[in-house]
C-alpha cells in the first residue's frame, strides 16, 4: 500500500515536470529561430540590401530592392482585392444574413481557410495565368487577396458581433436607418478589432511563397507595373537558399530576417491593441 | 430582416400611398441598398469557392480521362513519356505527416495539458502568446534553418544515432542524405505542434471544473485527475486539433519542398529523399512541359483539396462537438 502511494506521486511528479518540459521545448522553438536568424541575418543586412539589385552569379554584393518593393506591391493588391470582400461579406454575416445563407457562406469561408495556399496559386493560374499567357504581379496579388478573403471575413464578423446590441439599439431608437446605425456605429466600435484583424491577415500572407511560385513567379530586375512577373522576398528567400552560392545563402538569410521581423511586429502590434481594447471604454 | 424598418417613424408620408410609399421609403432609408451590396459580395465569396473547385475540376479533365483512377495507384512519374501517377507522392504526404503526427502530438498534447492545467495563468497566457507566434513564423523561414540547420544536425548526429540503435528496422535503414522523409517530417512537426497546443489548451480550459474536483476528491493525484478524467472528458476536441494539425501538414508546401531531396521514390527509409504532393507541384508546376504534365499537376493539386477539405470538416466537427458540451457547463 505504502510503495504504491510512493509509485503514484512519484509518477505524478514525473509526468507533470515532463508535461513543463514539452512546453518549455515548444516555446524554445521560437526562441532559436529568432536568435538564429537575428545572428546569420543581422550579419548579412547592408545599406545596399535595402538599395540595390541583385548581384550576377559569382558577384559578391547586391541587394534584394527589387523583391522588397515587389512584396509591397502584391500586398497592396491584395489589400485592394481582398479586403473589401473580406469586409463587406462579413458585414453581411453579421448584420444581414439569415440562417441558411449565413451558414452556406460560413461554410465556404470555412473551406476557402483550409485550402492549401499551393492550392490556391494553381487557382489563381488557371484564371489569371493561363488566360494571360505570361506571370505577373497581378496575379501574385490576387493570388495572396483570394487568401485573405476568409480570413478578413471571419475576424469582421466576430469582431461586429462582439459591439453590445445596446449600442445598436441606442441608434435606431434615435431614428438611424439600419445600414446608418451600422455605418455611423456599429463598425466604428468594431473598428479596432477590425483593423487589427486585416493587420494580422495581412501578416500571414505577407510571408506566402507557395501561390506566388506560378503567379507572379520572380525576376532579378526592377518591378515593372503590374502586368510582369516580379521578385518577392519569400520567393527570394527560396531560391537563394536552395541555390549553391555562400553569397545567395547571406543573402536569404538577411531576407529572412527581415521578413521576420516585420511578421512578429505586425503580430505583437496586433496583440498590443487588441489588449488595449479590452479595457471598458466604450459600451 | 426589415422589422427594425418598421418599427421606425416613416419619414415620407404616413401611410397614405400604401405599398408604393412604403416601398419607396425603404430605398431611402438606403436599407435594402446596404443589404444588396453586402448580399452581392457574400455571394461573391460563394461564388469564388464555387470556380475554385470547378476550375481544379475542369483543368485536369485530360489528365483524369487518360489516366482514371489508375492516376492514385500508378508509381511512375515521367514527364517525357509522360506518364503520370501520383502514388510516390501520396506516399511522401502520408510519411511526412504521420511523423510530424508522432513527434508533434505528445508535444503538443504535453504542454497544453501544462499550459492549460498547471501554469499559474499569467505565465500560461504569455507563453501562449509565444506558441501563437511561432505558428505565424512563413513557412519558408522554417525551410531556410531546415536547410542550414536541422539538415546538417540530422545527418551528422541524429541519423547515426537512430540507425546505431534502432538500424535493424527498416525505416532507418539506408544511406543518410540529411535531405528526405525524415528531415521533412520533423519540419512539418514544428509547424503544427502550435496548432495542436493553443487548440488543445482552449478546449482543456473548457472542461468544467467539477470533473477535476471530483476526481481530486476521490484522492487521485494531480496527473491522474487530468489524464484519467480531464483529458478522456476532452477526448473528441484533442483529436480534432490533431485532425486541424494534420490537415495543415499535408497542404504545407516550402518547408517541406526545401528540406525533402525532391524525388519520385516510394521507400521505406526514412533517410531517403521523396517528394509530397504539394512540393510537387511547387517544384514542377512553373516548368510543366506540355498539357498532361500541367494537368497531371492540377489533378494532384485536386486530390491534395480534397483529402484536407474532408480532414478539416471532420477536425471541426469534433473541435465544435467539445467545446459545446463543455460550455454547457457553467
Amino acid at each position: 500500500m505504502r510503495f504504491r502511494d510512493y509509485r503514484r506521486k512519484i509518477i505524478n511528479v514525473v509526468m507533470l515536470s515532463l508535461t513543463g518540459l514539452c512546453a518549455l521545448a515548444s516555446v524554445s522553438v521560437l526562441f532559436f529561430v529568432l536568435g538564429y536568424l537575428f545572428v546569420h541575418g543581422f550579419k548579412a543586412l547592408s545599406w545596399d540590401f535595402f538599395t540595390k539589385l541583385p548581384a550576377p552569379v559569382g558577384e559578391s554584393g547586391g541587394g534584394m530592392a527589387n523583391a522588397i518593393i515587389g512584396s509591397a506591391k502584391l500586398l497592396l493588391i491584395a489589400l485592394l482585392s481582398g479586403v473589401p470582400v473580406g469586409l463587406i461579406a462579413g458585414i453581411y454575416l453579421a448584420e444581414f444574413s439569415g440562417k441558411t445563407f449565413g451558414f452556406t457562406v460560413r461554410y465556404v469561408a470555412d473551406l476557402l481557410n483550409g485550402v492549401p495556399s499551393i492550392v490556391m496559386g494553381i487557382f489563381i493560374y488557371t484564371v489569371i495565368v493561363l488566360p494571360m499567357h505570361h506571370f505577373s504581379a497581378l496575379a501574385g496579388g490576387l493570388a495572396l487577396g483570394a487568401m485573405l478573403v476568409p480570413i478578413v471575413l471571419r475576424s469582421t464578423e466576430d469582431f461586429l458581433r462582439a459591439v453590445p446590441r445596446s449600442l445598436r439599439e441606442a441608434a435606431l431608437a434615435l431614428g438611424a436607418s439600419r445600414w446608418k446605425a451600422i455605418a455611423t456605429v456599429v463598425i466604428p466600435a468594431a473598428g479596432r478589432g477590425i483593423t487589427t484583424g486585416v493587420l494580422l491577415a495581412l501578416a500571414r500572407v505577407a510571408g506566402e511563397t507557395a501561390p506566388l511560385l506560378f503567379t507572379s513567379f520572380q525576376s532579378q530586375y526592377w518591378s515593372q507595373g503590374f502586368n510582369q512577373p516580379t521578385a518577392s522576398l519569400p520567393v527570394m528567400i527560396y531560391t537563394y537558399a536552395i541555390s549553391p552560392y555562400e553569397n545567395w545563402h547571406r543573402q536569404a538569410w538577411a531576407a529572412g530576417f527581415i521578413l521576420l521581423m516585420l511578421v512578429l511586429v505586425a503580430n505583437i502590434g496586433a496583440r498590443l491593441i487588441l489588449s488595449r481594447r479590452a479595457s471598458p471604454a466604450r459600451g | 430582416m426589415a422589422t427594425t424598418t418598421d418599427i421606425l417613424p416613416s419619414r415620407s408620408g404616413n401611410g397614405a400611398g400604401g405599398r408604393l410609399s412604403s416601398w419607396k421609403r425603404r430605398l431611402l432609408t438606403g436599407d435594402d441598398i446596404a443589404y444588396l451590396i453586402t448580399l452581392a459580395f457574400a455571394v461573391g465569396v460563394v461564388l469564388l469557392g464555387v470556380l475554385l473547385v470547378l476550375q481544379l475540376w475542369w483543368q485536369s479533365s485530360l489528365a483524369r480521362e487518360k489516366f482514371g483512377w489508375q492516376f492514385l495507384i500508378s508509381s511512375v512519374w515521367n514527364p517525357v513519356t509522360e506518364q503520370f501517377g501520383a502514388l510516390p507522392f501520396i506516399y511522401g504526404t502520408l510519411v511526412t505527416s504521420a511523423v510530424a503526427l508522432v513527434v508533434a502530438v505528445p508535444l503538443g498534447l504535453g504542454a497544453a495539458i501544462f499550459l492549460a492545467e498547471l501554469a499559474p495563468r499569467a505565465l500560461s497566457e504569455v507563453m501562449t502568446f509565444v506558441i501563437e507566434l511561432l505558428a505565424a513564423i512563413p513557412s519558408v523561414i522554417i525551410g531556410l534553418l531546415g536547410i542550414f540547420v536541422l539538415v546538417p544536425v540530422l545527418r551528422i548526429y541524429i541519423g547515426p544515432a537512430l540507425q546505431s540503435v534502432f538500424g535493424f528496422l527498416p525505416i532507418f535503414a539506408g544511406p543518410i542524405y540529411g535531405v528526405g522523409l525524415m528531415a521533412a517530417g520533423l519540419v512539418l512537426a514544428i509547424m503544427i505542434v502550435p496548432f495542436i497546443i493553443t487548440v488543445s489548451r482552449e478546449i482543456l480550459l473548457a472542461v468544467p471544473a467539477d470533473q477535476r474536483e471530483a476526481a481530486l476528491a476521490l484522492g487521485a493525484t494531480k496527473w491522474e485527475s487530468t489524464w484519467k478524467v480531464v483529458v478522456p472528458y476532452a477526448r473528441s476536441g484533442i483529436i480534432g486539433s490533431v485532425f486541424l494539425a494534420l490537415a495543415r501538414a499535408l497542404g504545407e508546401t516550402m518547408a517541406v519542398t526545401m528540406v525533402i531531396g525532391n524525388a519520385p521514390l516510394v521507400s521505406t527509409s526514412l533517410f531517403a529523399p521523396g517528394n509530397t504532393i504539394a512540393s510537387v507541384i511547387a517544384n514542377e508546376f512553373a516548368e510543366a512541359m506540355g498539357m498532361l504534365n500541367l494537368q497531371a499537376l492540377i489533378e494532384l493539386g485536386l486530390v491534395l483539396f480534397a483529402v484536407t477539405i474532408v480532414i478539416n470538416a471532420l477536425a471541426r466537427l469534433l473541435v465544435l462537438a467539445t467545446t459545446r458540451r463543455g460550455s454547457t457547463h457553467p
